[in-house]
């Protein structure tokens, strides 16, 4: 591995040969981040059912579970050994793919996430991707056609729909998609996922117009600033059509910013399943997580805890890699 | 407070006040009647009687809406003040302890972030338990990650201040001066902030008790009420969207306040209506010079913008030509109007800005309404003034140049690539290959102007305009680059348009020289006369500024004395007049047209001693 100078490095010493070693670097920080916050997140997953005041396994059984009943749910959890014991218990079951079972059910935890993932995660993969496709192109025209103080209306309207949207909450969205398109017009069900494509469009869309309206609002504001840079200005000396000044100059440059922001608000939709999931009564992780807080099955929400968790360090991590592609700067110098 | 004056502001302090009183007022007002149960009228859709319609046991769901805000709000409130206090203690450890100790406290507050705030919501609602209790607690704890990062961020940069360092060499504790020097000014930006806050603490709330983890019956807040609304939205939704309505605007109400106040303490300026029109100055018309090898023909270009009241026009009837190969600079203090020329001359000035006056580039009107993108992009090159922001930094070097080949040229993707690297070369970039393939952070300022400079070269300029293409670099690398001009004019024929503060920069390879101030040419002279044959006071002062080899190192550099005038109260006179030691009443009150090269009443005239002696030198 070459060493990477901090400052930029002329040409002469070699641009393509440092590019090699950017990477390496890249990977190990942004590797070594990602195995810091998985540590971070298994320990605070064990550490939850032990926070719980009181003895867990008596909450989830109750008062008038059988002692005997309880000390064997308790041993079976492994809850007598000492703390270390069971942690590094817990860590060997986790690399053995291994999550627990049930306190209610006695079912293993990973089967029953294992069940459900599928449903969660092309839950949230296509309101992603429909946020993005919505945002980009919106944010992107708006920004062209109100740059500069142009159409002061279109402006206001756009910056006041697109906040009052944004803070309507996505299960609120969800009951009035529900009551619109499937109570008051019938065209799609109500709830659940047995009508193949069709049950997808209304939990798709309660995930993905709140985050869309907030994208497109970033990229707007991004797109606008870009726009008023020094090299817009000397791509548009260079008279080029305004369609590539706007698509292949400012958007990527407005993309990486938009990215950095927007990967809160993409992390967010991760958890926003668990809201929409409930309105539609979508059999995923979300279904599972409350009903499991509510019946105190804490194994389960650890599980799920965990399994959502990786998913949001995933989205994290994959955002700085997109970023990273789209900006090489953003590979050098963010110790 | 100015900042609830603005429509935005206005709307969400109405709406907060709204919500506030209903929280006092409402559960007093009409408790007992959403209470009151109404056994002819259960789960009924809206009616005079019932505006929302009933819940399950007949009871009004308007008045249970509008009794709910108290519980609603109470508990928001409660979140926020955990989660700021919760955040205002892990923000000031990382200070309190140093670094040593802080660092995993700041390394864990960023890893909580990054955690979606619902998810943290959900691990502590299982440790705090269901109920209002244990939400408030989870809602608030979750919240606190946030705000730690805000406070951490905050107090970093209040600490770098000199008070707090002063304090310190004072002996004064770190606890004491966090509280004496340094909460009092963080406070503002956390109220702020802590206010929007609490409408994100309302809706996560909301969903907490829409999942049955919140407040648990017979107490009842907007989220319960959605979600007993939600078991009968086949038979009227109004009973889910009801209270769902009421929190979105409780929560805009917050959200609105909030970035208000934030928008008026920091500093957004607010486009308002404004007046057009460039105002007609008779500025004496010269005969259009003909020739074959006239390059640019510039005639009575005038910039305007809007102003609050009149427009303002910081480049007022400047006329100017350049023959092939002729070298002709732009000189004048910053705000003279004299880059805004270029951009003027270059058609690149965008709206609001309008641009009046004739332009002609090789023969060609640019004015005349036609597409001149091929021309312009082929014959004018323009070298901006800061290499290090003037290329896409998202792009590399080669292809940005070769954009042009492909775009006006229509060479194929390789050609053009080609072309690039070959213009690099002419441009002596050494290894132009690799320069091609770099970033422009790869390179170095010198190298990324000579990439500029290459840029232009990719059509067959036959003029490039240069906007203080030498400011921004090191002395060494100003040379190279008016070299490098230099040695494009010789070679091609190129005429040069040099704007540059400096009026040695532009003796080194100029021609001719127009003096610019508040917007006009005040003086059009020989390079070679600069020194000694000036006629216009401001060129001598200029002149007079620029430290010679011969210049006395016991006297103090000669400055102008006086401020350059602001094109938006430009004085009735000439615009000099202020600052001018020779300027009488006729000066004061007449502006001076430019004739014979020069525009001023008393052109020539010698100036008072102190100033003629360093002239003269």
């Amino acid at each position: 591995m070459t060493a990477t100078p901090a400052a930029p490095a002329p040409p002469t010493t070699g641009a393509p040969g440092t590019l090699g070693g950017r990477w390496t670097q890249f990977a190990l920080r942004r590797g070594g981040r990602l195995l810091v916050s998985l540590f971070v997140l298994v320990t605070a997953s064990f550490l939850m059912i032990h926070l719980v005041p009181g003895d867990p396994v008596r909450a989830a059984l109750g008062m008038t579970a059988p002692t005997e009943l309880v000390e064997a749910r308790r041993h079976a959890l492994g809850l007598d050994d000492p703390l270390l014991t069971q942690y590094l218990d817990y860590l060997g079951g986790l690399f053995r793919g291994d999550l627990g079972e049930s306190i209610q059910t006695q079912l293993p935890v990973g089967e029953t996430i294992g069940r459900r993932l599928g449903a969660t995660v092309s839950l949230g993969l296509i309101a992603f991707v429909l946020a993005l496709l919505i945002a980009v192109p919106l944010g992107v025209c708006v920004a062209v056609a109100t740059r500069r103080g142009r159409r002061q209306r279109t402006s206001l309207g756009f910056a006041s729909g697109s906040v009052v949207i944004g803070s309507i909450p996505d299960f609120l969205i969800g009951v009035v998609l529900v009551a619109v398109f499937a109570v008051g017009l019938g065209w799609l069900p109500v709830a659940g996922r047995e009508d193949g494509a069709a049950s997808y469009v209304l939990p798709v869309l309660a995930l993905a117009i709140g985050p869309a309206a907030m994208l497109a609002r970033i990229v707007r504001v991004e797109m606008i600033s870009v726009l008023e840079s020094d090299y817009i200005r000397t791509a548009r000396a260079k008279r080029l059509p305004a369609r590539r000044i706007h698509l292949v100059h400012a958007l990527p440059n407005a993309v990486t910013a938009t990215l950095t922001l927007g990967g809160m608000l993409l992390a967010s939709m991760v958890a926003g399943t668990v809201l929409v999931e409930n309105v539609f009564a979508w059999p995923g992780l979300g279904s599972t997580i409350v009903s499991s807080i509510v019946t105190k099955d804490y194994p389960v929400v650890q599980g799920t805890v965990l399994v959502y968790g990786v998913i949001v360090l995933l989205v994290n991590t994959l955002v700085d890699v997109a970023l990273a592609v789209l900006d090489p700067r953003s590979t050098v110098g963010e110790a | 407070m100015r900042a609830l004056r603005t429509p935005v502001g206005a709307t969400g302090a109405g709406l907060l006040a709204t919500v506030l009183l209903l929280a006092v007022l409402a559960p007093v007002a009409f408790g007992d009647g959403a209470a009151a149960v109404d056994t002819d009228n259960l789960l009924a859709g809206p009616s005079a009687e019932h505006w929302f319609g009933t819940d399950n046991a007949g009871r009004d769901l308007f008045l249970r809406v509008l009794v709910a805000t108290r519980l609603s709000i109470t508990l928001a409130l409660l979140a926020t003040a955990i989660a700021v206090l919760t955040g205002l203690v892990l923000g000031s450890l990382p200070w309190l302890l140093g670094p040593r100790l802080g660092r995993p406290v700041t390394a864990l507050v960023n890893i909580l972030v990054a955690f979606p705030g619902l998810l943290l919501v959900l691990s502590l609602a299982t440790v705090f338990g269901v109920g209002a209790r244990g939400a408030v607690l989870a809602i608030g704890f979750a919240g606190a990650p946030t705000f730690a990062r805000l406070c951490q961020t905050l107090i970093a940069g209040i600490a770098a201040r000199d008070y707090v360092a002063a304090a310190e060499i004072a002996g004064l504790g770190r606890i004491r001066i966090l509280v004496r020097h340094v909460l009092p000014n963080v406070a503002e930006p956390l109220v702020v902030n802590a206010t929007i806050g609490a409408g994100s603490a309302l809706l996560a709330f909301a969903g907490l008790s829409f999942l049955g983890l919140g407040v648990q019956a017979p107490a009842y807040d907007w989220g319960r009420l959605m979600q007993d609304g939600l078991a009968g939205v086949y038979l009227h939704p109004l009973a889910a969207l009801a209270p769902g309505i009421a929190v979105v605007i409780a929560g805009l109400a917050f959200n609105l306040t909030g970035e208000a106040v934030a928008g008026a303490l920091g500093v957004t300026p607010v486009v308002g209506p404004r007046a057009w029109s460039v105002p007609a100055r008779s500025t004496p018309a010269r005969s259009p010079a003909q020739g074959e090898d006239l390059v640019l023909d510039v005639r009575d270009l005038a910039v305007a913008f809007p102003g609050p009241s009149a427009p303002v026009t910081p480049v007022r009837g400047v006329s100017l030509s350049l023959r092939s190969g002729e070298a002709v600079g732009i000189v004048g203090e910053s705000g003279s109007g004299k880059s805004l020329t270029a951009l003027a001359i270059a058609q690149l000035v965008e709206e609001p800005g309008r641009v009046t006056g004739e332009v002609t580039l090789c023969g060609t009107d640019l004015n005349d309404g036609g597409h001149h993108e091929d021309l312009l992009g082929t014959s004018l090159a323009v070298v901006f003034q800061d290499p290090m922001t003037s290329l896409n930094p998202a792009m590399r070097v080669g292809p940005q140049l070769a954009e042009v080949s492909r775009f006006h040229q229509s060479l194929g993707r390789r050609a053009a690539l080609a072309r690039a690297v070959d213009r690099l070369r002419a441009v002596r970039l050494r290894d132009p290959e690799r320069a091609a393939q770099a970033y422009p952070f790869e390179l170095s300022g010198g190298m990324r102007q000579r990439a500029m400079i290459g840029m232009g070269l990719m059509g067959t300029p036959r003029l490039i305009i240069a906007d203080e293409p030498t400011t921004a670099l090191d002395v060494t690398v100003q040379k190279q680059v008016l070299a490098l001009l230099e040695d494009v004019r010789r070679e091609h024929g190129t005429a040069i348009l040099l704007i540059s503060h400096d009026v040695s920069v532009i003796g080194e390879i100029c021609d001719r020289v127009l003096v610019m101030y508040a917007g006009r040419i005040v003086e059009e002279i020989a390079a070679g006369d600069l020194h000694g044959d000036a006629r216009h006071p401001y060129t001598r002062a200029l002149v007079a500024a620029v430290p010679s080899m011969s210049t006395s190192r016991d006297e103090p550099l000669a400055t102008i004395p006086g401020q350059p005038v602001d094109p938006a109260a430009l004085p009735p006179g000439c615009a000099y007049a202020a600052r001018c030691p020779l300027a009488t009443d006729q000066c004061l009150s007449e502006e001076p047209a430019l004739l014979d090269g020069v525009a001023c009443w008393r052109a020539g005239d010698p100036l008072p001693m102190e100033q003629t002696k360093q002239v003269s030198v």
